[in-house]
């Protein structure tokens, strides 16, 4: 069991123009579950990668417990990983994948074994202890990969990706089996996602990273409420949350054709991004003049896209709801999310209550 | 499944027939006495000889000192094939090692190098390889025979493209569960690579087994004789009214067959196993 603290951490590939990490610094307590999530190329696994010690690292310190683990052998830092290609030994059975590790540390046989039994009979995988990775199926082979982690008892698992092989029924399933082992074993984990979903239903708190750097570090709910930007906005939770073009003039937004009144003045003025998400619009008498262009079932809710004044909007309804070519939409006055349209950044706001009901300008 | 074609048919028997009449041919003349042979020609019919060709063939003490036996030859033939094969996998595998694993400054420059000047023959550089050899003392010595051929850039190419498909992955797992270079090599790679092995094995024995220039070169004295090189001598006995020993000649023919027959039919096994097998 140990902390994890970074420290101001970047990395620039050689030959590379930009730093593909810059400046990150979190701290990781015990026991911990903190996902990184980002879109496809802004860092996770580089930085997960210099973590386990696979990457040199080019600035900033990288500490396991009370260590700096900069110049630390991946084998000595004390942590397991798991690969999204399971990265398996293909000649070894399941038993000996699991032992390996064990072996080159010198452990000795019966605590190996005791220690291998139990992991297997925690992942279900005593039935297939002596098959090689090709007999097994995609889900068992990921946790043969978790087994060999486990078994090790390290300080930390760092997860690269783990489940994006799977088809998506699996992945819930083994979802819930990562969630529920590192719970019982509280062991410190740095995960890795593209995946918002997965993102928000693993973490202890969240990181979304975007080119590099961090956007904002939370726990799921309170990023999925509070998006620190627009990036953020928009990249968790599905469907994204709407941003919508809006002028602000005092405490009154103006959103194409109608005007919302905040009824307290924020810190800013002129061009902002209103965001809403698409499950705090209700249908109302009056407020934003909806177009309906197509609906998409979900079973429990649907997704009705249309637009408002030109700008696309997307929103979810009770399946039971009748949807009309057009109708009128108001929003909570605390749901409504301001940022800056040219950094993106939230612009805070007091809290507020009530609906707002927009009124034609 | 399919329906039989006729014509497909004819074609494959008529291959067959066009790569096995000649082995069988040589299979039953060695059967006949070699007089026989000189009268009638070839023949496609076992003959009464058999034991007796074969056994002298073995054991009889020929060649100008009466030292050497066909068992002997065959002996020579195997150390030389096998010590080709093996020793063109070990040094190949660790060169491709070094080329893939460690990055040092260029690697694949370095490899193209080495990769063109050993696709040049052997027999552009039999006499320079020869003068080293006579200089080191190594004439008539299976090292002489041997170590001057191991370079292999076929072999380095094709463990460089094999290493090159193995999963990073793999590495980094190796790396985590705490296994140094050495490790990797002997735990993870040389395992997977067993296919690959299989494969070089069987051209390189084969390539090794067949030597006919490089052996004459390297070695006078008779109990360094390869099989290859006592047919030819068989047939070279031509003095006078004396007929040469075709029975002899066929039957050391039959025999230079049977051995890299065996290692092909055995590698292959090995080899097709891992080709379907594999998964990296
Ligand atoms: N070995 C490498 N050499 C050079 N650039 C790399 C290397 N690995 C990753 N990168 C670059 O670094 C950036 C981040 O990559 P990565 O951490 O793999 O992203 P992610 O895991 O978030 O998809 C990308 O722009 C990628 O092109
Ligand atoms: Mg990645």
């Amino acid at each position: 069991m140990a902390s994890i603290t970074i420290t101001d951490v970047s990395k620039t590939y050689p030959g590379a123009k930009a730093p593909s990490v810059s400046g990150i610094s979190l701290a990781i307590r015990d026991g911990e579950l903190i996902v990184l999530v980002g879109p496809s190329g802004c860092g996770k696994s580089t930085l997960l990668r210099m973590v386990a010690g696979l990457e040199d690292i080019s600035g900033g310190e990288v500490k396991i417990g009370d260590r700096v683990v900069n110049r630390i052998d991946p084998a000595d830092r004390d942590i397991a990983m798991v690969f999204q290609n399971y990265a398996l030994y293909p000649h070894m059975t399941v038993r000996e994948n699991m032992a390996y590790g064990l072996k080159n540390r010198r452990t000795p046989g019966p605590e190996i074994e005791a220690r291998v039994t139990e992991a297997a009979r925690m992942l279900e995988l005593g039935p297939y202890l002596d098959r090689k990775p090709r007999a097994l199926s995609g889900g068992q082979r990921q946790r043969v990969a978790m087994g060999r982690a486990v078994v090790r008892q390290p300080s930390a698992f760092l997860f690269d990706e783990p489940l994006s092989n799977l088809d998506a029924k699996l992945r819930v399933t083994m979802r819930g089996e990562i969630r529920r082992l590192q719970k019982r074993l509280g062991t410190t984990s740095l995960y890795v996602t593209h995946d918002q979903l997965e993102a928000m239903t693993l973490a202890d708190r969240l990181v979304v990273l975007n080119e590099g750097r961090i956007e904002q570090v939370g726990a799921p709910l309170d990023i999925y409420l509070r998006p620190a930007s627009t990036f953020v906005a928009s990249f968790i939770g599905a469907p994204a949350m709407n941003l919508l073009d809006a002028e602000l003039d005092g405490a009154r937004l103006r959103l194409g054709t109608s005007v919302i009144e905040l009824g307290q003045l924020p810190g800013a003025k002129g061009a902002v991004t209103l965001g809403i998400r698409a499950e705090d619009l209700v249908p109302s008498a009056t407020g934003l003049p909806f177009r309906t262009d197509f609906i998409e079932e979900l079973g429990a809710q649907r997704l009705v896209h249309g637009h408002i004044d030109g700008q696309p909007l997307v929103l979810t309804l009770d399946p039971a709801m009748q949807i009309d070519s057009e109708m009128r939409l108001s929003v909570a006055a605390a749901k409504l999310h301001l940022f800056e349209t040219s950094t993106g950044k939230r612009i805070a706001t007091a809290a507020r209550s009530g609906l707002a009901v927009p009124q034609p300008a | 499944m399919n329906r039989i074609k006729p014509f497909d048919h004819i074609i494959l028997i008529l291959g067959t027939l066009f790569m096995c009449v000649p082995v069988l041919v040589a299979v039953m003349t060695s059967t006949h006495s070699a007089v026989d042979i000189h009268m009638n020609g070839l023949y496609l019919t076992p003959g009464d000889n058999a034991v007796g060709t074969y056994q002298t063939v073995l054991t009889r003490q020929g060649g100008f000192t009466g030292q050497v036996t066909g068992l002997t030859m065959l002996m020579n033939s195997l150390i030389l094939g096998i010590g080709f094969a093996v020793g063109k996998i070990v040094l190949s595998m660790a060169a491709a090692y070094a080329l893939v694993y460690f990055r040092f400054r260029f690697a694949t420059f370095l490899f193209w190098i080495i990769f063109t000047t050993l696709l040049l023959p052997l027999e552009v550089r039999i006499m320079p390889s020869y003068q080293v050899m006579s200089s080191l003392g190594l004439l008539n010595s299976y090292t002489g025979l041997i170590v001057p051929l191991l370079a292999s850039a076929t072999g380095t190419f094709y463990f460089r493209q094999f290493f090159k498909s193995v999963p990073d992955e793999l590495l980094e797992a190796a790396r985590i569960d705490g296994a140094g270079p050495w490790k990797f090599l002997i735990d993870i790679l040389i395992p997977l690579s067993k296919t690959m092995m299989a494969a070089i094995f069987i051209i390189m024995f084969v390539y090794g087994w067949n030597q006919y220039l490089w052996p004459m070169l390297m070695t006078t004295e008779e109990r360094f004789f390869t099989l290859m090189r006592g047919i030819k001598q068989i047939l070279q006995v031509w003095i006078g009214s004396q007929i040469p020993d075709y029975n002899e000649a066929f039957a050391l023919a039959v025999l230079a067959l049977l051995p890299p027959v065996i290692v092909v039919v055995v590698f292959q096994r090995w080899f097709i196993r891992g080709l379907t097998e594999s998964d990296k």
